[in-house]
């Protein structure tokens, strides 16, 4: 089973796309890691992980089918 | 008399029945203070009037350029070179005759910033770079006042209120709950580098127009502990929840504090030492032991033909800089800020072996010089 992300903002400069699909994971911490083998440059990046829709900043678990987000901060105007 | 007409202007929003006489006389009490007259300020300062707040207070300290006007629509090309917030002021004051604007030709910073904020009731953040949005919330924390956020990039938006005082005499989640630290500015390209499609601050804006509206009639649920993003390329619109985080450190906890805070980019203001103007820069393209290196991302324009040069965006710099061979490393960017950068990650790189220097300006300023000497 996988796990839908959608990518936000320039994000999608690193993943090359705005939605990216990985095989489930238990929580957020190993999503992470598994991120960054995948997409080294996310590491150096500032961004908001949301699990259906709610802003999360610690470790969550990442039950069936939900929807991820990584949102990063906007500054423009 | 003159109150008579006031309201026939107001007439189709007081028919609302949630809105009524009562909420335009909320409206026409309460004070707005904007921040930035750019594209997210014009369609903010063109409802707020038109919808009739009573005294709406504009900073802005820029002039009106020629890449403004494709987003920045109080503007026209008569506008060119003349200062935001008078022609702003100028044209809203024929909008609407019994909205108050008070003009504020300044920079926004530490010292001058509570003073001003303290004098309204709700501030809309429509600036364009970390340093400012990060002062502005933690100003508005300390003062108690209501912020309405909206930021953009691309083709995608974000807009919140952030800091409403509750009965409990609690505060709902500011900008620190989201982000907690300041980004540097380099880290994410702003309009000028990664563009920006022209609509789009006018869709935000009006936005955040929107929410300033329902937070003083008090009608609705303004985006209270929430995210909404925004996608002009596929519509999509989410609301993301979130919550007050345990209270933020960073957050300055009375204003001596703030006063004491660092917004402005660390690295950057640090590294200004590094920075070679056009002139200086062109006597060195001239030497063969330099290498030129762009910064800029492989696709942003304008291109450069006019010296020779590589292409290293900022993002992958650290793992390609051990192949330059010269001594001497020129880097430039768009505007100047993300070469400052790269001088600090190549000095620590090459243990300040090597001499490093940044483009002042960037590319653009330098096009412009040298544009300017040809007519």
């Amino acid at each position: 089973m996988n796990v839908n992300i959608l990518i936000f903002g320039q994000l999608k400069d690193i993943t090359g796309t705005s939605v990216i699909s990985i095989n489930h994971v238990a929580d957020t911490d190993l999503l992470l890691n598994k991120l960054y083998t995948q997409y080294p440059l996310l590491k150096e990046k500032n961004f908001l992980i949301a699990v259906d829709n709610q802003i999360i900043h610690k470790k969550t678990e990442i039950g069936e089918q939900v929807k991820i987000a990584l949102l990063p901060p906007f500054s423009g105007g | 008399m003159k109150k008579e007409q006031s309201y026939e202007r107001y007439q189709r929003q007081i028919r609302l029945k949630e809105f009524g006489i009562a909420g335009q006389q909320k409206l026409l009490q309460a004070k707005v203070l904007v921040i930035g007259a750019g594209g997210l300020g014009c369609p903010v300062l063109q409802y707020l009037t038109a919808a009739g707040i009573g005294c709406i207070g504009i900073v802005d300290n820029d002039v009106v350029l020629i890449t403004n006007l494709h987003r920045q629509v109080l503007y026209d090309t008569n506008d060119i070179d003349k200062s935001k917030v008078s022609v702003a002021a100028g044209k809203l004051r024929l909008v609407n005759p019994d909205t108050e604007l008070i003009e504020y030709h300044i920079h926004l910073d530490k010292n001058n910033c509570l003073g001003i904020i303290n004098e309204y009731d709700v501030i809309i953040d429509c600036t364009d770079n970390f340093a400012s949005r990060y002062m502005i919330n933690d100003a508005c924390v300390l003062k108690g006042k209501p912020l309405i956020y909206g930021a953009v990039n691309r083709f995608e938006g974000q807009v919140a209120v952030f800091n409403i005082t509750t009965n409990e005499k609690e505060r709902t989640a500011n900008y620190r709950d989201l982000f907690p630290v300041q980004p540097e500015q380099s880290e994410v390209m702003n309009c000028e580098e990664a563009g920006v499609l022209g609509v789009l601050p006018g869709i935000i804006g009006s936005m955040q127009a929107s929410e300033a509206i329902k937070l003083i009639t008090g009608i609705g649920e303004p985006l209270i502990n929430q995210l909404l993003t925004y996608n002009a390329l596929n519509n999509q619109f989410f609301v993301f929840n979130y919550e007050q985080s345990s209270k933020s450190e960073i957050t300055p906890s009375n204003e001596t504090e703030f006063l004491k805070m660092n917004y402005e980019d660390v690295c950057v203001t640090d590294n200004l030492q590094f920075e070679i103007d056009a002139e200086k820069f062109d006597s060195m393209v001239l030497q063969s032991k330099i290498n030129i290196i762009d910064v800029r991302e492989l696709n942003e324009l304008p291109a450069v033909t006019e010296f020779e040069h590589a292409r290293i965006p900022l993002s992958e710099l650290k793992n390609n800089l051990q192949e330059l061979a010269a001594d001497n490393i020129i880097f430039f960017c768009q505007t100047g800020i993300r070469s400052l950068k790269a001088v600090t990650i190549a000095n620590e790189l090459f243990e300040n072996k090597k001499t490093c220097y940044s483009l002042q300006g960037g590319i653009i300023s330098w096009k412009q010089i040298h544009e300017k000497q040809l007519t």
